[in-house]
């Protein structure tokens, strides 16, 4: 049988079909961790998704700012809180993008009600302090250089465990149907706004989550052991 | 059943030695690696399924680049350089090392607004990408071989 690079035609075009509209998993889990990937390359949402699958995530991945807003429910400004919201523990974004950057989604993200206590991380195939420091002083929980690696996805599930622990010890008990919203600003008060951050260079200041990023995991530093040989 | 572990072994010595030629004469790098990592027995073509995405990607990119290069007296540069920014990005995210490499190059010539940079740098980008689409698909070929044989695919360490 002729190859094709390894893949039948079949094969291929389910991939492509799959390509086209944003890949989802299967039903979600209320315990397993749930990931918004965004990326307008489609090879990186591939290889994304698939790094996060591995890493025991659930996952969804769209192409653009506008289909994670329209995604989260945010696109059209309410403010109401919907009783069915998604449950969202991490969001992960490409910072250029055709039309709305990855930087502008991270600020919708956290001028929102009800997504801003999820950690957005921020990838980019560019070295940028300066877009670095914008980020994080934005509230990204973490920037990745890009080509991600598992090693990376893999730190990255290891701070949202603990995020996911230490909120679910403070939430209030609620009903077995309503655990899946985790969202807390669902069953709690909306926290008060985080404290703005005067130096980004040292470990930043914790998040209200308090997953604090200790100096030596802070993304500036790792930028600085990575950087050496990339691009 | 001797004759087939044979067969086997000489596969798999084939397929491990034909990939680490790749890494050292620098058509893959690091990145080629962990997608590797990504691949097991439930998902066999992973790695072919995304270097194949890449490859259509080229294609189609080279094409629109070539198009805006075309005319000299009106280059759309902004749109050369958002393919080559494309381009860059995904053959990094794959490892496709010497056609990143020279997306390099290419963006310098559309930084300074040099078409016959561009159309040279388009040329080579053409060639390493298709020379890199063969010897991938001659690899897979192989692996396929070692699966269709009974065998495992080599965990390759490449130092």
């Amino acid at each position: 049988m002729p190859l094709d690079c390894g893949v039948s035609c079949l094969r291929r075009s389910e991939m492509i079909g799959i390509g086209i509209r944003e890949l989802e998993s299967p039903p979600l889990d209320s315990d397993q961790v749930h990931v918004l990937a965004v990326d307008d390359s489609l090879v990186d949402r591939i290889v994304i998704e698939r790094l996060l699958r591995i890493t025991s995530c659930k996952v969804t991945a769209v192409d653009s700012g506008w289909r994670a807003l329209e995604f989260l429910g945010l696109d059209d400004d309410k403010s109401s809180v919907e009783f069915d919201r998604l449950k969202v523990d991490l969001i992960i974004t490409d910072y250029c993008m055709p039309g709305m950057t990855g930087y502008e989604l991270l600020k919708k993200i956290k001028e929102s009600t009800s997504f801003r206590e999820v950690p957005v991380v921020i990838m980019s195939s560019e070295n940028v302090l300066t877009r670095i420091d914008r980020c994080l002083e934005e509230g990204a929980e973490d920037f990745l250089l890009k080509p991600v690696k598992l090693a990376d996805v893999k730190r990255l599930r290891t701070y949202l465990t603990r995020d996911v622990k230490v909120s679910d010890g403070n939430k209030p008990k609620v009903p077995e149907d309503l655990s899946r919203f985790s969202s807390l600003a669902m069953v709690t008060p909306p926290p008060p706004p985080p404290p703005s951050i005067t130096s980004v260079k040292s470990s930043s200041s914790p998040p209200p989550s308090e997953s604090s990023i200790s100096p030596v995991d802070s993304p500036i530093r790792r930028m600085e052991m990575r950087s050496p040989g990339l691009d | 059943l001797h004759a087939m572990n044979t067969v086997v072994a000489q596969l798999q010595r084939r397929f491990q030695d034909y990939l680490v030629s790749l890494y050292q004469q620098g058509f893959l790098d690091n990145q080629f690696t962990e997608l590797r990592k990504l691949q097991d027995e439930g998902t066999p073509d992973f790695v072919a399924e995304v270097v194949s995405l890449f490859f259509d990607d080229c294609s189609k990119l080279i094409n629109s680049m070539s198009r805006s290069l075309e005319r000299p007296e009106n280059v759309d540069f902004k749109q050369v350089d958002s393919g080559v920014h494309q381009l860059k990005g995904s053959s990094s995210s794959v490892g496709a090392r010497r056609v990143k490499n020279v997306c390099i190059s290419f963006k310098e010539c559309c930084d300074v607004q040099n078409r016959e940079g561009c159309l040279r740098c388009l040329q080579q980008v053409d060639y390493e990408y298709k020379m890199l689409k063969t010897k991938l698909q001659d690899l897979f070929n192989l692996e396929q071989q070692i699966v269709q044989a009974g065998g495992a695919i080599p965990q390759v360490n490449i130092n």
